[in-house]
């Protein structure tokens, strides 16, 4: 017999070896893939689009002399004591529970030093992070765990959420592992059970009644506090004008990149659609009831760099949100803890078991050994200095497009380098005037 | 007495002058005329006030509310006495959805019917009502009490964690994770002082109510009972 060559072993695209491994989890186990994190495939992303900068038709600004400014208002439509940001670049709501105390604190600190706010999330308000939060936004969530009077009015602004990037439609999950002592109680919970959050909220459905749950809030705090409707990146269009209808001062757009702290794993990869496509039809929606600048738009969804930041803002943002990187900044997922990261059988940069409460890097946890190795003072020192940057960034960018505020940057300013890109981002395909779906030829 | 007339003086007027009364006040009762269904009456309130409501409610009255008594002379629209830390709420008609939902503490009682998701969520609030209650009333309740002179609606108590629930007639259905359980002398007792409290030991005594409680069987997730959800 002849030695014929024999068909080498060839991988299915469908059938990979990830797909696989995931059904023989599945068969093994009987229970869906929870974790944290945001979407992990490719998707259209502001890495599709590039600004133009200045030519011979646009006049940059000198980088060491013109003043490039990157504050923002928000909230001015009805609260008696709308919020001023520094910069443009905002932490997200992430849950106490989710975050250990001094996590909350670091990015109490962080944010403060930087100039901009964060959020509180599911699980409460923490002294922790209304001790070192100077603003302060307060999640109004269907679970409402912790939710009291006292703490909506020692809150600088009110956020109800509608609805994650992640998860739009579904609610929360904090897996028995991580409700400690602490957490428990603030959530008025028996400790170590799996707590759900509901995806409703229990006392209203729809627009029109959350018109009239946002006037409640208002005449509880007296009209002083910005009130943020908090929507995942479904139906753009109308869940921001919706939101305005419904009477927010400000609309948070966050796309299916959106971090989580636990969710399905099938949930977080095929439900939502990307920032991309969602931040023009916001801005339209804005625009159409003459509400853009007015009612102020903050969107995230795998927001990283000052290119990102100027990228959602030459497309009509008025700000942005962070959640992961705001992690991954205080020390999250960081090499240094590689040994304890293969000991959980993953590695570092890939570690999303967050729900676990077994985080390597002391921020996803509860347990107080693990969360000792966290320092909240450098972590803090660590986001402000990650903030400043991308503030910077944004500011390069601005300049080099000729704008004195990140506000001015705009469409034009912007091409794509897809054909998926430009349609979702409805600026055009590089070297061409073509933004498919609006305009024609090249 | 303080006489407040809603329609002429307006909802951000009164709401901005009971939330200036702190600690001792003096003005201690109050009466508000001509509320007509109107929204957001008397939410927020944080003081050992007296204030009864001539009329019905729209959404939320009494919502969030710590410390006051509150009674409307007339029915409540939605989410009457929401998240209540403390104090009472006292609605002499019927009162409609979401009743106490997520009340954290206080007394709310209802002495004509509520509907559909009474007690929603609730997180320690008692709440009594003297005539029925529509479906899913207690859904995801946490800790406090519903006590119910009249009957339940179907999924009473689904999803239920520790609130205890006591209904003195039927039950249509119960939820998921919601069983019935024992009565101990413990029960007895709270639901006298409740029955007292909420105006109607006159109308039912302890031993005529059944307990409902979480099988604490979703407590933790299990493949097995993935049906139930
Ligand atoms: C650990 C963690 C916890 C979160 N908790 C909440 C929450 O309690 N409420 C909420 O609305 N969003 C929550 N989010 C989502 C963030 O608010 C935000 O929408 C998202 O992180 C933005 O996307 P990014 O992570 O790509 O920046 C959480 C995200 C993370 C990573």
């Amino acid at each position: 017999m002849t030695d014929l060559p024999r068909t080498p072993p060839r991988y299915s695209a469908t059938f990979t070896p990830a797909v696989n491994a995931e059904i023989r989890r599945a068969a093994a186990s009987g229970i869906y893939d929870i974790r944290g994190g945001g979407t992990k495939r490719h998707l259209p992303h502001f890495d599709d689009l590039l600004f133009l900068g200045a030519s011979m038709s646009r006049y940059p600004l000198e980088g060491y002399r013109e003043k490039c400014a990157t504050d923002v208002w928000l909230g001015t439509r009805h609260a008696k004591k709308p919020i001023h940001l520094d910069i443009p670049v905002t932490i997200a709501g992430m849950s106490f529970g989710a975050l250990s105390g001094p996590a909350k604190e670091a990015l109490g600190r962080g944010a403060t030093e930087a100039g901009t706010s964060t959020t509180t999330g599911d699980g409460g308000m923490t002294e922790e992070e209304r001790g070192h939060s100077k603003t302060l936004v307060y999640q109004y969530l269907p679970s409402r765990y912790g939710m009291n009077p006292d703490d909506l009015r020692r809150a600088d602004a009110i956020e109800v959420v509608v609805g994650q990037g992640a998860k739009p439609g579904g609610g929360g999950m904090l897996l028995g592992q991580k409700i400690w002592d602490r957490v428990a109680e603030m959530r008025n919970l028996p400790k170590g059970i799996d707590q759900r959050s509901a995806c409703r909220h229990p006392d209203w459905t729809g627009p029109d009644d959350l018109e009239i749950k946002i006037l409640e809030l208002r005449e509880i705090t007296d009209w002083e506090k910005p009130i943020y409707v908090k929507v995942g990146g479904a139906r753009p269009y109308y869940d921001t004008a919706l939101s305005v209808k419904a009477g927010a001062d400000v609309v948070v757009l966050d796309g299916m990149q959106g971090g989580t702290a636990a969710t399905q794993d099938v949930f977080i990869e095929h439900v939502g659609m990307p920032i991309l496509a969602c931040i023009p039809q916001a801005v339209k929606a804005l625009q159409d009831l003459g509400m853009h600048r007015k009612v102020q738009l903050i969107v995230s969804g795998g927001i990283r760099s000052g290119a990102d930041v100027a990228k959602a803002m030459a497309l009509g943002a008025d700000a942005v949100a962070i959640g992961t990187a705001a992690l991954i900044a205080l020390g999250d997922n960081d090499p240094r803890w590689e040994e304890d990261y293969q000991k959980l059988g993953t590695t570092a940069d890939a570690y999303d078991d967050w729900h676990e409460g077994r985080d390597p890097a002391g921020i996803t946890t509860q347990d107080p050994e693990l969360s000792a190795r966290f320092d909240p003072i450098l972590g803090g020192r660590r986001l402000k200095n990650y903030l400043k940057v991308m503030t910077l960034e944004a500011q390069t960018i601005a300049r080099a497009c000729g704008k004195n505020h990140l506000h001015n940057l705009e469409p034009e300013d912007l091409v794509a380098l897809t054909i998926e890109a430009a349609a979702m981002a409805g600026v055009p395909l590089a070297g061409t005037n073509w933004i498919p779906g609006r305009t024609g030829g090249f | 007495m303080q006489t407040f007339d809603l329609e002429t003086e307006g909802l951000r007027a009164l709401n901005s002058q009971l939330h200036a009364l702190k600690g001792q006040t003096n003005l201690t009762a109050w009466e508000i005329v001509n509320p007509k269904g109107a929204h957001a009456i008397a939410v927020g309130l944080d003081a050992p006030i007296d204030v009864t409501v001539r009329g019905s409610t729209g959404y939320y009255c009494a919502g969030m509310n710590k410390q006051a008594t509150v009674r409307v002379a007339g029915s409540a629209g939605p989410g009457v006495a929401e998240n209540m830390m403390s104090g009472t709420v006292i609605v002499d008609g019927d009162a409609s959805q979401y009743a106490g939902a997520t009340g954290r503490g206080g007394l709310l009682v209802i002495k004509g019917n509520a509907s559909s998701r009474c007690g929603i969520s609730m997180k320690g609030i008692s709440i009594v009502v003297h005539g029925n209650i529509g479906h899913m009333s207690a859904f995801m309740a946490q800790s406090g009490n519903l006590v119910v002179l009249g009957n339940a609606g179907e999924a009473l108590g689904d999803s239920l964690y520790e609130a205890r629930i006591f209904v003195r007639g039927s039950v249509k259905s119960l939820g998921a994770d919601c069983i019935e359980k024992e009565m101990r002398p413990e029960h007895y007792e709270l639901l006298e002082d409740l029955l007292k409290r909420g105006e109607a030991d006159a109308k039912a005594k302890p031993e005529e109510f059944r307990r409902y409680g979480s099988a604490r069987k979703l407590y933790n997730f299990n493949i097995d009972n993935a049906s139930s959800y």
